[in-house]
């Protein structure tokens, strides 16, 4: 069967719910919406099942469908070509898996829109889905550009979506530009790709990669890998291009989950797994890849302890686990790194839509100072996020255990000891900040304001924490909150069943698995030996891929030692978390007065934004007000082009005086003339 | 008396014709340069009939039989046009007609 | 004898003429030009020219010159500068100018004339074929046929355009 189905049916669907979705009931629309990836998702195992039963080839196994060809131009040459391998098989299966059950949640969660906006935001989120099946399906560099464009555009429409809000525009338009910035990398690695291996086609740019040399020093694929990176950290919302993140919470919240949590920012962890030959040649890249995902995995969990908005919190813990996978890439464990990346799909798809059933509950409210107690009334909800949270921080036999100690002990193994003592720590960080968001939200007492007496948290004043936990509930909170509707219970249900098991095909050797999940995308992180003519032929007989799994010098007791450090990080978190927001409250705001310029510097995410604002915004947009503006424009070109008229209303001011309107005077001209031309014949 | 040859009949002519063009510079009554364009007129056709006469064809002739029924037309029109004018403005006087300035 | 037939022709012509722009009463204007007429047929017959000549006196004194009179004696013209507008535009001062113009135009007009090569006319070849109306004919029908044509065609729409024109503007 076709792969270009698996992007093709979403795209129906966004073109059906774009052309004709004001037409459309709601039923109609978002079961369009729903069918479209759901069967996209029904392709895409069936692809999966007969990519898995087929024979591999050399260890390759692949398929492969060029649907035309697109680009002819003198040597380059891009026909559109799909490719399925292990490491697509997973992306496609997350995206189109975990996509269908957000479009299911969204089906009851967007319904007080009206039925325009319903669709248009159907359409939107089918159209991001087929561009980001097209950037994991792609076979070349520029058509995982087309899909990395796409879906970078679908989160600008879909965090904008509520666009009359101002805030909601402006974090859009924030997402876009920055997500631009990382672009601008991606394409000069492009152009420096084809400049350097005369191709941009994944297979022959890791077949030709494999003949050079691993680069010691800044070589030219060091630069090829570190332009590409950017481009990762602006997808992927790493240091420094991660500030669109946080503000793209503006968008509605299933958005968040499938783009900001399960798919579009993991778009830069798959580029680096689908070019890991290349970067595997560049290891001051990989370094520098690690350290700024370690770096940045701390940084945003140090941020995520204070922040009182839910959905900021789960944000900051996005961009905390990206940093993780970046960790895990950048110390080579390119299947860990994308282990992680499907077991966080699913739980932060959870957490994400659990507070989404949690605002729609509350009907919009999103400051955890104002929850509590929730676990009496939404049951579904918090069992399910429950099942999240223990996810996310690393609890024994829940599916984030498995792949976070996989990263943490590859960084061990390799050798990078203090990133790793940092990934620990940021592991303690995360229990932390995910239990107390559980408990703000659902233990407790309800602690809604009775007036909205509380300005915006961002001023960093949390008196109103304190103050409001011994206000008695309000009429607000009385009344009956109904729990998930049915088809966001469905799929927070099963997103929790699969933030358990998911983590099961990738348990590592010492514990009796056979860690399947490593086997299995290993074929796609190593060179094909002969790389495939451009018509679409495969490769043939890769190298026996090395077995990674055996990390070098680590002995099982090593790593059970590793194993337990990074639980013991887990329970660690839990029991401060339980100690501060569970037994007394009290604590935390003690604690934010004792540190109060810390408390703010955390609140205030470092003044990044601030910092960014002043260094870069501020002076481009003088620039472009007085320089490019008013000199240039309305100088220069408008000037050129009013001096021609000036000049032409000068002159007719000066020539309208030969027209006096005497016969006389004309006839006198025309004599001239004739006198001139006689004369000019008699000298001749 | 000297042989009139065929410089003096061009050299008359151009007298001719440079009294006419001093007829329409220098008087102010429209139907004097009316006449004074006539003049003008004749001075060619006295060009064509001289060179004719000095090649021995005809075509000179023929020509001025063309130019006077020209100038019978325009004479015409031009009338017709003077006649109008004095309608309007119960002058003759060039200068009065100004309406065509900017 | 020619020669002083020419002169005497040539001078009544010239002194006419200079008469015709010089006159202030344009009636008299117009009879000094049916003089100037006479003298230039009479220096076209001199020239073996005798169609043309007729022409002129048929055509030109007999039909234009008549409808000089008619309309000078129409519009009752009064006699010149009567208009009284204020010459700023052609006082005294352009007039000058274009008097000297034309005298430089003269000047210049007949050196051009006079470069070309002076031969006596063969004037007193009576026993030469003179044109006759049978050979300007046979021209005219021949080789000018189409300005014939267009011709008549002028002729049509300056009867039009002058009847038009002139025609009171009865409303």
């Amino acid at each position: 069967m076709s792969l270009l189905l698996i992007p093709l049916l979403p795209l129906l669907g966004f073109l059906v719910n774009a052309t004709l979705g004001r037409k459309l009931t709601k039923t109609a629309s978002g079961t369009i919406a729903v069918a479209a990836i759901g069967a996209s998702f029904g392709v895409a195992v069936m692809v999966v099942w007969s990519l898995l039963h087929q024979a591999p080839i050399g260890g390759v196994r692949a398929i492969d469908q060029v649907v035309f060809s697109w680009i002819q131009s003198g040597p380059l040459s891009i026909p559109l070509e799909f490719r399925v391998d292990p490491l697509s098989s997973v992306m496609i299966l997350v995206i189109t898996g975990i996509g269908s059950l957000i479009h299911l949640y969204s089906t009851d969660y967007m319904h007080d829109e009206t039925d325009g906006e319903y669709a248009r935001y159907f359409s939107y989120l089918n159209l991001f889905a087929a561009f980001m099946l097209v950037l994991v399906l792609g076979a070349s560099f520029p058509i995982m550009f087309v899909g990395w464009e796409g879906v970078g555009l679908c989160s600008y429409l879909l965090v904008g979506f509520w666009f009359t809000k101002q805030s909601a525009a402006d974090a859009g338009k924030k997402a876009f530009v920055v997500n631009r910035v990382g672009d601008w990398g991606f394409i000069l690695g492009m152009a420096a790709i084809f400049a350097t291996f005369h191709t941009l086609d994944f297979q022959q740019v890791a077949f030709r990669a494999s003949q050079l040399p691993i680069e010691t020093s800044v070589g030219i694929v060091t630069g090829i890998t570190l332009l590409l990176f950017l481009g990762a950290t602006g997808k992927s919302a790493q240091i420094p291009l991660y500030v669109w993140l946080p503000d793209a919470m503006e968008g509605p919240t299933p958005v968040s989950a499938l783009i900001h949590a399960a798919t579009m920012v993991t778009a830069g962890v798959y580029m680096i797994g689908r070019n890991a030959v290349l970067f595997s040649h560049a290891p001051l890249t990989l370094n520098v890849v690690a350290v700024i995902g370690c770096l940045t995995a701390l940084m945003a969990g140090t941020i995520g302890l204070v922040q009182n908005d839910i959905k900021r919190v789960l944000a900051y813990s996005t961009v905390s686990q990206l940093g993780y996978m970046f960790l895990a890439m950048g110390v080579g464990a390119f299947a860990g790194g994308i282990f992680h990346l499907y077991t966080h799909a699913f739980f932060k798809a959870l957490l994400f839509l659990g507070s989404g059933a949690v605002i729609h509950a509350l009907h919009g409210e999103q400051d955890m100072r104002r929850m509590g107690g929730l676990r009496k009334e939404l049951p579904i909800t918090f069992w399910t996020f429950l099942v999240g949270t223990l996810a996310i921080a690393g609890v024994p036999l829940f599916s984030g255990f498995f792949s976070k100690d996989e990263i943490l002990g590859r960084t061990f193994a390799s050798g990078h000891t203090v990133l790793w003592a940092i990934g620990v720590a940021t592991a303690f960080l995360t229990a932390t900040y995910m239990f107390r968001l559980l408990y703000l939200t659902f233990f407790g007492e309800r602690r809604a304001a009775a007036a909205d007496a509380h300005g915006a948290p961002a001023h960093g004043d949390d008196h109103g924490r304190g103050a409001a936990l011994s206000e008695a509930g309000t009429a607000e909170s009385k009344g009956h909150l109904h729990d998930a509707p049915m088809a966001m219970a469905v799929a927070l249900v099963v997103l929790a069943v699969g933030a358990v098991f998911a983590g099961y095909v990738g348990v590592p050797e010492t514990l009796g698995g056979g860690n399947r999940l490593e086997h299995y995308l290993a074929p796609s992180f190593v060179a094909p030996t002969i790389a495939a003519d451009a018509n679409g032929g495969i490769a043939v007989a890769p190298p026996v891929p090395e077995a990674p799994t055996a990390a070098e010098g680590e002995s099982a007791g090593t790593e059970w030692m590793l194993m337990g450090v990074s639980v013991l990080a887990a329970f660690g978190g839990i029991g401060l978390a339980s100690l501060i927001w569970f037994r007394n409250p009290r604590i935390a705001d003690t604690m934010a007065a004792r540190f109060g310029v810390l408390y703010r510097t955390l609140l205030g995410k470092y003044y990044v934004d601030e910092i960014y604002d002043a260094i870069i915004v501020q002076p481009i947009k003088r620039v472009s007000t007085f320089f490019l503006w008013r000199g240039v424009d309305a100088g220069l070109i408008d000037g050129t082009v009013n001096s021609v008229g000036f000049a032409v209303r000068g002159s007719s001011a000066v020539l309208r005086r030969l027209q006096t309107g005497s016969v006389r005077a004309y006839a006198m001209s025309l004599f001239v003339g004739v006198i001139v031309i006689v004369g000019y014949f008699l000298w001749r | 008396m000297p042989e009139p040859t065929l410089n003096s009949y061009l050299l008359l002519s151009a007298v001719l014709f440079s009294i006419g063009t001093a007829g329409v510079f220098l008087r102010r009554n429209l139907i004097t340069i009316l006449l004074s364009v006539e003049v003008m007129l004749n001075a060619v056709n006295l060009t064509f009939i001289a060179v004719d006469r000095y090649r021995g064809t005809v075509d000179g002739q023929i020509i001025v039989f063309f130019v006077i029924t020209v100038a019978a037309a325009e004479a015409a029109v031009g009338l017709a046009i003077l006649i109008a004018l004095f309608r309007h403005k119960e002058s003759l006087n060039p200068d009065a007609f100004t309406s065509l300035k900017w | 004898m020619d020669a002083i037939t020419f002169w005497i022709l040539a001078a009544i012509l010239v002194v006419s003429s200079v008469l015709v722009v010089g006159q202030r009463n344009p009636m008299y204007s117009v009879f000094l030009l049916i003089v100037s007429f006479a003298a230039l047929a009479g220096l076209y017959i001199q020239l073996d020219a005798s169609f043309a000549a007729m022409i002129q006196i048929i055509v030109y004194v007999g039909a234009i010159m008549v409808l000089f009179l008619f309309v000078v004696m129409l519009l009752n013209v009064p006699t010149d500068d009567a208009g009284g507008e204020p010459r700023r535009m052609f006082g005294a001062g352009p007039r000058r100018i274009g008097a000297v113009l034309s005298a430089v135009f003269a000047i210049e007009l007949a050196l051009a004339l006079v470069r070309v090569v002076s031969t006596p006319l063969p004037s007193s070849d009576r026993g030469a074929p003179v044109a006759t109306v049978y050979d300007i004919g046979v021209k005219l029908f021949r080789d000018y046929a189409f300005a014939f044509e267009a011709t008549s065609v002028l002729i049509l729409v300056a009867m039009v355009g002058a009847i038009v024109l002139a025609r009171k503007e009865a409303r």
